[in-house]
């Protein structure tokens, strides 16, 4: 039934464009020292969780976010132990790693412990993981850890907000560097690529492709189709110094787990590599532009 | 003057009533408020341009102070602890120039340490005055001049005791600190005037633990950069004025070439900028130096880099240290510092201050953020992991004493001619070279060419630092005092 008080969560996807959402109540909003945290259950898309005004995950489509940063690279490297998540403090990350039982340590850096207090108190379906023994949660700045990382990582996922914002470190190249240098020589990097449908991060992510070229042998770029997200149309980051997320992928070993996914399969993982020509054209025009 | 009455803002609460009169208007400037060019209006916003306006009765004007400048400019004194204060739109090049212009003559003698800013030399072609160069001391292993022992400024003076004034640049840019407090007593006991360009030290008078400023120790005049490290806009500067000193009079001097039309903008953001300060400076320098501390110390864990700071000082002329400043040495991972300073912008997108041969410089101020110095510190450590390559041949810097041949005005306006560079060895020097930042000349008019001078510049060059000051914008040919100029005996 239609409310008769009329609520909406509206967020600009570009400028001139809306994306709006019926709100039936607000769970929760909060400020936390670095932004606003708000929880809202919406008509359509269930509990939604805000960040500073920005749509980060609802209910209803997180697991496709969720599975694929998390099972492209599992399904390519065959012996990944030890994880580092930076962001992605809600626990969708995280809930994906521990559904394999051969990874041994999940290390979760997330800067504002309000928004883990807040995904547990209200957000089950995401944080039911957090408390698994192989997880160990660091409240710190994601390039300053990263900095400092002694023991590497067979996998990083950079689980990132936006590149213009407290997030914004996590898309540069010394963050990159870092990464590379706390990875094991045959780690996998990925990264949350933003889309390049819409002007407003074309050119910041452009660069993020070119940084993560210039850096790694295997730097690759894969798509999903995440409704709530700006055009839909999202895209990740492959780095890697050694696998190839297509030559390398092991749809047989991977499929032998018996890990059930609503989104995820190695037919939609071969697919995913196979990207638009606009966006081909976009990232290949990557190395062209140089601020000078 | 009470803490009270710091709350003010004569001028820009001038500004804002004056908005709201809604005055028409038939004078300059002819935009209008902005009305007559809307692209710049859009770019800058309305309110910005609606600041911009003509001096008048309520106004006040800067020429003639008696309105509400008057009244800005004595907050400021209050704030900074002079007797008075003269807001500058010429940048602190006009503050530093008044000094001089206000305290010496043609043929007058200054003594002052040769890594003086540009705008210093240039007022002694101005006015015909003579520098009596003391050795600013050197820190060996960084490779920076130094902030003038005192017992050098003493052995000067017993050398040249008519001289008039002792300019003291205090701190450096890279934030070392003299002891100025004693300088001053030496100066004042020979009858000298001591004039401190204070560019880097605005944030002296207001933080806790930083060297002390120079009004607080008693100097004649210092000239303070509130663009730099106050919070003001580009281009704005304070002249302050201690008890002795007649403002009327440097007013007047300061006449001779400020501009008619000083910028309210300007002149606003700088009452606004001294009202921050006086209310809120010991907590913005206390974050910014708690900020600095945390950055030197994440970056002295990078193998190679040194961020110096308090432990280096001798009790000579690196007497103290201004923690606010982040100074990195850099020489160690092979890299010249103007290496690192542009890597940082090209592939870090990270703008720093300045690079030299063997240091660069970030400024910390009230607008940074964590998240920046963290980008910072792992840029640097980036650097380090891809750039690093061996010292060996890295040029080390040392201390020359220049050979003043000509005073600067005589080789500035004398008869030049032009030579190579490469073929100008052992010539006078009729033009500056620096390389910008940080404007400090390595020749200057007047002086030989020497062969340590020379080097300095090409391998400046090679490493691609910014060189300015020649006619030739390229610096392959400098101008040099034609040789029947030359006196042949030694300095004047
Ligand atoms: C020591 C010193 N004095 C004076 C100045 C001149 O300041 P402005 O650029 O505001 O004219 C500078 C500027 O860099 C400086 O470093």
């Amino acid at each position: 039934m239609r409310p008769r008080l009329d609520v909406w969560f509206t967020e600009e996807h570009a400028p001139g464009l809306r994306f709006s959402m019926r709100v039936t109540h607000e769970i929760v909003r909060r400020r936390s020292e670095f932004q606003e945290i708000a929880v809202l259950e919406t008509q359509e898309f269930g509990k939604v969780l805000i960040l500073d005004g920005y749509l980060m995950v609802t209910e209803k489509d997180e697991f496709i976010y969720h599975e694929m940063i998390v099972h492209v690279p599992l399904a390519v490297h065959p012996d990944i132990r030890r994880v580092l998540v930076v962001g992605g403090g809600d626990g969708g990350a995280v809930r994906e790693l521990a559904r394999y039982d051969t990874i041994e340590e999940i290390d979760l850096v997330e800067i504002d412990p309000d928004v883990i207090d807040v995904s547990e108190a209200w957000l089950p379906q995401l944080s039911e993981k957090l408390r698994d023994p192989r997880v160990t949660i660091h409240f710190a700045d994601g390039v300053r850890f990263m900095r400092q990382v002694q023991r590497p990582y067979d996998l990083i996922i950079i689980d990132s907000t936006d590149p213009f914002g407290p997030g914004e470190g996590l898309f540069t190249r010394e963050f990159y560097g870092s990464c590379h240098a706390a990875l094991t020589e045959d780690g996998i990097l990925i990264n949350q690529h933003e889309s390049l449908f819409y002007e407003e991060y074309r050119a910041a992510m452009r660069r993020v492709h070119d940084r993560l070229s210039q850096l790694f042998p295997v730097a690759r770029v894969y798509q999903a189709h995440i409704p709530t997200y700006p055009s839909g149309h999202w895209l990740f980051g492959f780095s890697s110094k050694r696998f190839d997320p297509l030559l390398d992928l092991d749809a047989e070993g991977w499929l032998s787990r018996g890990i059930r996914t609503n989104y995820y399969n190695p037919d939609l993982h071969r697919g995913a590599f196979a990207l638009p020509n606009y966006i081909r054209r976009e990232l290949e025009g990557g190395r062209r532009t140089r601020l000078k | 003057m009470s803490q009270l009455a710091q709350r003010r803002a004569p001028l820009f609460e001038g500004l804002r009533d004056y908005r709201a009169a809604r005055i028409v208007r038939f004078d300059v400037p002819g935009h209008k408020s902005g009305r007559g060019t809307p692209e710049l209006t859009e770019f800058l916003g309305q309110a910005a341009l609606a600041a911009d306006v003509n001096s008048s009765k309520p106004l006040d004007n800067l020429i003639h102070p008696t309105g509400i400048i008057r009244e800005a400019e004595e907050l400021a004194a209050a704030a900074f602890g002079a007797a008075s204060a003269l807001f500058m739109v010429g940048g602190t090049t006009s503050a530093v120039q008044a000094m001089i212009f206000s305290t010496l003559g043609p043929g007058d003698k200054i003594i002052m340490p040769r890594n003086v800013h540009r705008s210093a030399i240039n007022a002694l072609v101005l006015t015909g005055a003579i520098p009596v160069y003391v050795n600013p001391g050197i820190d060996a292993y960084l490779g920076i001049p130094l902030g003038m022992a005192v017992a050098d400024v003493e052995a000067a003076i017993h050398l040249h005791p008519d001289a008039k004034a002792v300019l003291v640049n205090n701190p450096t840019y890279y934030g070392v600190a003299a002891d100025l407090d004693s300088i001053c007593r030496l100066a004042h006991r020979h009858g000298m005037l001591v004039l401190v360009d204070e560019a880097h030290g605005t944030h002296f008078y207001f933080g806790d633990d930083l060297p002390r400023p120079a009004m607080a120790v008693g100097a004649d005049m210092a000239a303070v950069s509130m663009h730099k490290t106050g919070g003001s806009l580009t281009q704005s500067s304070i002249l302050l004025l201690g008890s002795h000193t007649d403002a009327a009079r440097v007013r007047q001097i300061v006449n001779l070439t400020q501009t008619t039309s000083a910028s309210y903008l300007l002149m606003a953001s700088l009452d606004i900028a001294r009202k921050n300060l006086a209310l809120h400076g010991r907590a913005i320098f206390r974050r910014s130096m708690a900020m600095a501390d945390y950055a030197r110390a994440e970056i002295n864990r990078i193998p190679g880099y040194t961020a110096f700071a308090r432990e280096r000082t001798d009790g000579r002329a690196f007497y103290d240290f201004d923690r606010t400043k982040l100074s990195i040495h850099t020489r160690d991972i092979g890299l010249a510092g103007i290496e690192v300073y542009d890597l940082l912008r090209d592939e870090y997108d990270i703008q720093i201050e300045f690079g030299d041969l063997g240091n660069i410089l970030a400024i910390i101020s009230a607008g940074d953020r964590n998240l920046e110095i963290e980008r910072l510190i792992s840029a640097l450590a980036d650097i380090e992991r891809c750039y690093r390559r061996s010292p060996a041949g890295m040029l080390e810097q040392e201390y020359v004493a220049p050979e003043l041949v000509l005073p600067p005005r005589q080789a500035f306006f004398g008869r030049q001619e032009t030579r190579p560079l490469r073929e100008s060895l052992g010539q006078i020097s009729a033009e500056f070279v620096m390389s910008y930042p940080p404007g400090i000349p390595i020749v200057a008019p007047g002086e030989r060419i020497t062969a340590q001078a020379l080097e300095t510049i090409l391998y400046a060059q090679e490493r691609g630092c910014y060189m300015t000051g020649t006619r030739d914008p390229e610096l392959r040919e400098i101008g040099i005092v034609v040789a029947q100029e030359v006196p042949d005996a030694s300095p004047p």
